[in-house]
């Protein structure tokens, strides 16, 4: 039989507000234990929520970047549960009427001739605080509470079972996750847990329209880590089925050291949250004049790049597709069109090789870049006004990257006397000079061995150390040896 | 007829200790004036209170905790104040708090055996305001645990006596502030009221009590019940007291999300207003069952007064009102559940000596420090909350809850303020309805509507019922209608004494 994998994904999205959502406590990663906990995040009697505006605010920009709807009034609910790392015994969430709802984002997965675009939906997406950290180690057989984490905003973002693959699931991720880093929402920092993903994963047979029962993949925090979860979870799925057997609805955990999932708990020993509206929250007004200000203020969006960058600039999906990866990237790829406007393939191109090719080795990304996209810019003009060869600039670009000389292009051309030989007077004495000292060669081509020609402009590129203009060397060669 | 003064009953006391008989029926600005003319320091005055709590409250219990270092502290700050020329109207005074606000330095309990070990590391939003006033914090008053209760017999400081009579309950929550006011442990007092737990133990006690429109007083810091329904606010002697205790209590507070910003108003700039031409409204539903001869005959006679000070009186209805206790007895109970969920024994108050593991430290930490009323109550929030239940009951009582507001708008439109009984009957003897939470919960049948609408209501003391002992009459105004309630209050006690009368005999 043919099984079909249906997957929704839940992302809990930090929210890069400065202080915490219901406190004026701050949100800093990484600070002393309980360093950054006060009244309100320990749940002291007879504290009180307040709502940090911006933390609204972020979801209003997250909400219209996929053209959700902006609830109005929404409503704060608590989720109600022991634990130690809850210190109210209930998380302050949003539960029948989020703030954000519906929306969709659109996908492009694979490369180049399988490549296709899908649109995922979107439930909603609601406010809700985070909860402490409970430490099992290092503490002789007693748990460590760490409070800092406790009530720092998330936005978790509910998609539909809209995903047929983890291919999908992890196009989708992504997609996620550079929208919410476009928006400047979220820092995207998935080591920090700032960007986390629980999957529910179902099978059914290809055709069938009912979907089967799922289970929860909780706290994926890398997009490999997604991949392989939901590979294992849907092979497990087909394989009980295949046997005859039932899937249970549970939540399961991913280890993946061991690449499986496991029952974490079951349906049967599903809580009762017993969630109820907040009475310590008023319901959330959000005006329209609000709605316009966070609106106007909005940067254009990656898919609305992608298409300008392939209609302006002629680039493919997948160069436009790179380019609007990150804004930090687009606004680099966008600086340095500026100063070329009629060299873009060439900047498309410089950029997602050389710069990238080099910044990945280095584990870098474009923020880090240590030649601005002017030099860039700088560079990339002396090859198109023949300056010098697009085999120099490569090594004048790896001088601008090692700063020797600076990052100047023109500096270190001079420098390092670079300049390409384009007079056609020195060049054609060049080619006599070669043609004079290879008599066979010479003959050879003349019998038609094309391989001579080659070695004959290698040799003059040879003399001049690469400086002489290729193009012009081809042309004259073939000249000369035409007389 | 008497005018409001002191000095009427001076033989009535026996002689407690050094501070003035006379003084005792002191109103607050009389105190003031003292302070200000210096006949007396905040340190004397905090002396003669404190000498006379320390006499009368092993019989009463009204407070749970007394800290003459720290009162007298602040009676040094209110004296440098008032030298100084920085007097405000209650710089100095003796205030007593409901052990429900939180209170830096100070124990701070709710009347529970949970919290019987926490310090509190940080002030309540009443006590900074109260302390910005120069308000010198006299002890924290005992009080039903955590506020569950309508007679303080489930605190775990053990009940408080009625001052009227030893054998009778002082009413609850906020029963030991009712019982400081009345006993003149305390020229004024805070307390909290979710159903009726100022307006009740203000009745049965014989004193004054006010809770305003919901969201005028800070809910930050005063320990959470029913977080809805919670409202703060004062007990004191008389409405001219409750005027200027409301202007320290209330106010705009951006900790607390329910709190509403208004002008600043001056809550005695209406007291001498006459009463001419004032509508009253008298639920018809008030005066047919319920209510024993002996308040009826007291609330009728406080009527007459108040036709005889120019009031009319109309009938309103108030259909609904008969299902403001079930209604009460889920919304209150649903909240509560959730809000006492912190008391878990991690991180403060009480944790059980021995425990297995995580489990057993939450059950074992929360069934030793929780009494049964609390439990009771926990037991039936988690159980209206709980999936298959929530809308048969929680959103049920949402509903009904708008009715019973819709009631008393539509009351309003026909009045300026509604009139009855703060309670069915005078204080019930201790241990009476103990066994019968139904019978305890019928206690605040008048005032719990006014919770769940959100409207102020106060109870003023009207004369006196079976056992000699005192009735309240319950005065019902409309959003923010708090300074017309103290003018018509006021009105009254300027032509009645029943508010100057103290306990005959209080057991020293």
């Amino acid at each position: 039989m043919q099984w079909e994998t249906v997957i929704g994904l839940e992302v809990h999205t930090q929210l890069s507000t400065r202080s915490k959502i219901f406190s004026g406590a701050p949100t800093a990663f990484g600070a002393a234990p309980n360093s950054q906990a006060c009244a309100v995040d320990i749940a002291l009697p007879g504290v009180l929520p307040v709502l940090n505006r911006g933390a609204v605010e972020r979801a209003i920009r997250f909400g219209l970047a996929v053209g959700a709807k902006i609830n109005s009034p929404s409503i704060f609910a608590r989720k109600n549960y022991f634990y130690p790392d809850l210190p109210k015994g209930y998380q302050i969430s949003q539960y029948e009427l989020p703030v954000v709802a519906g929306g969709s984002v659109k996908i492009r997965v694979g490369r180049d001739e399988n490549a296709y675009e899908k649109t995922i939906c979107l439930t909603r997406a609601h406010l809700e605080e985070d909860a402490g950290k409970s430490l099992h180690e290092d503490f002789h057989g007693l748990t460590g509470i760490d409070l800092n984490r406790a009530g720092t905003p998330l936005l978790e973002i509910v998609s539909e079972p809209d995903m047929r693959s983890s291919a999908e699931a992890v196009a989708f991720a992504k997609t996620l996750h550079s929208l919410v880093r476009w928006i400047d929402i979220c820092d995207g920092n998935m080591q920090e847990g700032s960007f986390r993903c629980d999957a529910n994963v179902s099978v059914r047979p290809l055709g069938l329209d009912k979907l089967g029962t799922r289970c929860e993949i909780k706290n994926l925090n890398s997009f490999r880590f997604l991949e392989k979860a939901i590979d294992y979870e849907a092979k497990r799925q087909i394989e009980i089925l295949e046997d005859g057997g039932v899937i249970r609805q549970e939540t399961r955990l991913y280890d993946s050291d061991k690449d499986e999932t496991r029952t974490m708990r079951s349906k049967e020993d599903a809580q009762d949250y017993r969630y109820f509206p907040d009475p310590d929250l008023l319901p959330l007004e959000i005006s329209e004049a609000w709605i316009n200000r966070v609106k106007a203020m909005l940067p254009e969006l990656p898919e609305a790049k992608r298409s300008h960058y392939m209609t302006i600039y002629s680039l493919s999906a997948y160069d436009a597709g790179v380019l609007a990866a990150t804004r930090e990237m687009a606004d680099y790829f966008e600086n340095t069109v500026k100063l070329l406007p009629a060299s873009a393939k060439l900047c498309a191109n410089w950029i997602m090789g050389e710069v990238n090719g080099r910044l990945h080795r280095e584990s870098a990304d474009i923020a880090q870049c240590p030649i601005s996209s002017a030099q860039l810019a700088g560079l990339l003009l002396r090859i198109s006004d023949g300056t010098i060869s697009g085999k120099t600039a490569k090594d004048v670009f790896d001088a601008m990257w090692r700063s020797e000389y600076g990052s100047d292009a023109d500096i270190i051309i001079k420098a390092k006397n670079l300049k390409q030989i384009s007079d056609v007077g020195e060049i054609e004495k060049l080619i006599d000079n070669i043609l004079a000292a290879q008599p066979q060669q010479v003959a050879d081509y003349r019998n038609g061995k094309e391989k001579a020609f080659n070695s004959l402009v290698g040799q003059a590129m040879k003399a001049t150390k690469g400086k002489a203009n290729p193009v012009q060397v081809n042309e004259l060669l073939k000249k000369k040896l035409t007389e | 007829m008497h005018r409001h003064g002191f000095g009427i009953y001076p033989s009535l006391f026996y002689d407690l200790p050094r501070l003035a008989n006379t003084m005792l029926n002191y109103s607050l600005k009389q105190l003031s004036t003292l302070l200000a003319a210096k006949k007396i320091s905040s340190v004397e005055l905090t002396g003669e209170f404190l000498g006379r709590i320390k006499v009368l409250n092993p019989n009463y219990n009204a407070f749970i905790t007394v800290d003459e270092k720290m009162s007298f502290a602040q009676a040094h700050v209110a004296d440098a104040m008032i030298a100084s020329g920085q007097a405000h109207p209650l710089t100095g005074i003796p205030i007593a708090q409901k052990d429900i606000f939180c209170t830096k330095g100070w124990l701070t309990t709710c009347g529970s055996k949970m919290l019987s070990n926490f310090i509190s590391p940080y002030d309540a939003s009443v006590i900074e305001r109260f302390n910005a006033a120069g308000a010198v914090n006299i002890g924290k008053t005992n009080m039903d645990e955590f506020a569950m209760g309508s007679s303080n017999e489930t605190s775990f400081y053990g009940p408080v006596k009625n001052p009227w009579d030893i054998t009778a309950v002082p009413g609850g929550s906020s029963g030991g502030s009712a019982c400081a006011v009345a006993a003149r442990m305390a020229p004024a007092a805070t307390g909290t009221d979710t159903g009726g737990s100022i307006r009740q133990p203000a009745a049965l006690c014989g004193v004054s009590g006010i809770k305003p429109t919901y969201g005028l007083v800070s809910r930050y810091g005063m320990i959470a019940f029913a977080s809805s329904l919670d409202q703060g606010g004062p007990i004191a002697k008389s409405a001219e007291d409750l005027a200027l205790m409301l202007n320290v209590m209330v106010g705009f507070d951006t900790r607390d999300s329910t709190s509403l910003q208004r002008e600043t108003e001056d809550y005695a700039r209406n007291l001498a207003k006459p009463l001419q031409g004032l509508r009253i409204g008298l639920p018809k539903e008030y005066f047919v069952e319920g209510m024993s001869a002996d308040v009826a005959r007291a609330v009728e006679a406080a009527i007459v007064e108040y036709r005889g000070l120019g009031a009319e009186m109309v009938e309103v209805s108030l259909p609904n009102t008969k299902l403001s206790i079930p209604v009460y007895y889920v919304l209150a109970p649903a909240e509560a559940s959730s809000n006492l969920s912190r008391f878990d024994g991690a991180r403060y108050g009480y944790r059980a000596p021995e425990y297995t593991n995580l489990n057993d430290m939450y059950q074992k930490s929360r069934a030793q420090g929780f009494g049964a009323e609390v439990k009771r109550r926990i037991l039936i929030g988690t159980y209206v909350l709980s999936h298959g239940y929530y809308d048969a009951y929680y959103i049920q009582a949402q509903k009904l809850r708008r009715l019973i507001a819709q009631d008393f708008a539509e009351a309003f439109a026909q009045c300026d303020i509604i009139m009855g009984p703060t309670t069915p009957t005078v204080a019930f003897d201790l241990g009476e309805k103990n066994s019968n939470p139904v019978q305890m919960y019928l206690s605040d049948t008048y005032t719990i509507a006014t919770n769940l609408a959100g409207l102020p209501g106060m109870s003023i003391p009207v004369g006196f019922g079976d056992n000699n002992r005192p009735v309240g009459l319950h005065i019902v105004g409309n959003y923010f209608a708090e300074a017309q309630m103290l003018n018509v209050a006021h009105q009254y006690q300027q032509v009645t004494d029943w508010h100057i009368r103290m306990p005959h005999k209080l057991t020293a």
